[in-house]
């Protein structure tokens, strides 16, 4: 047993690299067998990925899903921040500048659109739950905007550590159903080109929920959607809380 | 070389990653402004400029390929690291906010979708 667990351990990515592996081909049988094709393999990984978080979290009681297991280990390495921001820039290669440019205007609009909008309703929910303080309204509206950008908002505005932590969940919230729901929902909203897909990028702005629910729906839309997204979160937290805490100040 | 295109994709996210840093600290804000986004630029006019070409063609490429392709392994990666578990505990107010912004915003995106076409002559497509 030990001999077992020194080398996994030792050998953590490798061992994520290979267990990745093995999920995305039972995922692509699944997809082709069980909903023939209907339903894209990608999707049917990622969705077996955060159930597998669910169950790691836990059982192992952290933070980062099955990473917290020790011979998953490498799963945190392989899908942390650094090899997945690589990756994403990799998807650039490629594209045409003159896409990006075309949905340029859009896709600025639709960042500090998504940030507000999002703001507007989770500080909604906030009052509707009950919520006076304009710390901590601004706070869990902010972390309807994204799961870093409540935090950040929060320490910076002085909430409670509750209230904190209570935006990071809605954030998460928000970027799981975004890595579940794109999929199902692109048809609906015509999120099938580079240009509709920079807008969603902006709308959405949870980096990990765009580029997982792109995926999804389709590999090539993945770089326009990123693009905006990684915008988000920075506009988030310079708004959060300047302005957005200001307006809410002003009313409470 | 395999390893050209791999050295010009990351030369590209650490100069976008700066700039975004730097951004950040100019505005005042505890996060990487567009750093990723800024990166894929630069990556877009490299493959696109005929001056990086021995960086982007052939072996090179392939390099800058491989992790594009390995892409959404990675992503899967990430949601098995995501703390679903806290997301499950937040609660109902916790819930109702973050899925209150998704529905609202993936209801914008046909909407603001449309400035980007009425702006070009594109028309088409949806």
């Amino acid at each position: 047993m030990d001999v077992f667990e020194t080398v996994f351990v030792r050998n953590n990515l490798i061992v994520a690299f290979a267990l990745v592996g093995v999920v995305m081909w039972f995922s692509y049988l699944l997809a082709d067998k069980l909903t023939q094709g209907r339903i894209h393999g990608s999707a049917i990984a990622i969705a077996l990925g955060l159930l597998a978080a669910y169950f790691g979290g836990v059982a192992a009681g952290g933070t980062r899903g099955v990473a917290d297991i020790a011979l998953l280990g490498g799963i945190g390495l392989m899908g942390g921040g650094m090899l997945r921001d690589f990756a994403i820039v990799a998807t650039a290669f490629g594209v045409h500048l003159s896409e990006l440019k075309k949905a340029g205007l859009a896709g600025v609009i639709s960042i500090f659109a998504g940030v507000v909008v999002s703001f507007i309703v989770g500080a909604a929910v906030a009052i509707a739950f009950g919520y006076t303080d304009p710390a901590e309204i601004t706070t869990i509206g902010a972390g309807a905007v994204t799961y870093i950008v409540g935090p950040v908002t929060g320490e910076a505005i002085g909430a409670s550590n509750e209230v904190i932590t209570l935006s990071v969940a809605a954030g998460l919230v928000k970027s799981i159903l975004v890595m579940i729901g794109t999929p199902l929902v692109a048809r609906f909203i015509g999120l099938d080109n580079p240009q509709s897909a920079m807008v969603f990028g902006g709308l959405m702005g949870t980096t990990s929920g765009v580029a997982a629910g792109l995926a999804a729906t389709d590999p090539k839309l993945v770089p326009y959607g990123a693009m905006t997204a990684t915008f988000y979160t920075g506009v988030g937290c310079l708004l959060g809380p300047s302005l957005l805490f200001f307006i809410v100040s002003a009313m409470f | 070389m395999l390893v050209y295109g791999v050295a010009l994709l990351s030369a590209c996210l650490i100069a976008g990653m700066l700039i975004g840093e730097a951004l950040g600290v100019l505005l005042g804000v505890e996060a990487n402004v567009g750093g990723v986004g800024i990166a894929m630029l630069f990556l877009v006019l490299a493959s696109n400029s005929q001056r990086f070409k021995n960086l982007t063609q052939g072996a090179a490429g392939d390099g800058i390929k491989f992790w594009s392709a390995m892409y959404i392994p990675i992503v899967v990666a990430m949601a098995a690291s995501q703390n679903v578990a806290a997301a499950v505990d937040g609660g109902v107010l916790a819930i109702l906010a973050g899925v209150l912004a998704v529905v609202v915003s993936f209801a914008l995106v046909p909407v603001l979708a449309r400035i980007g076409k009425s702006g070009s002559d594109e028309g088409g497509a949806a």
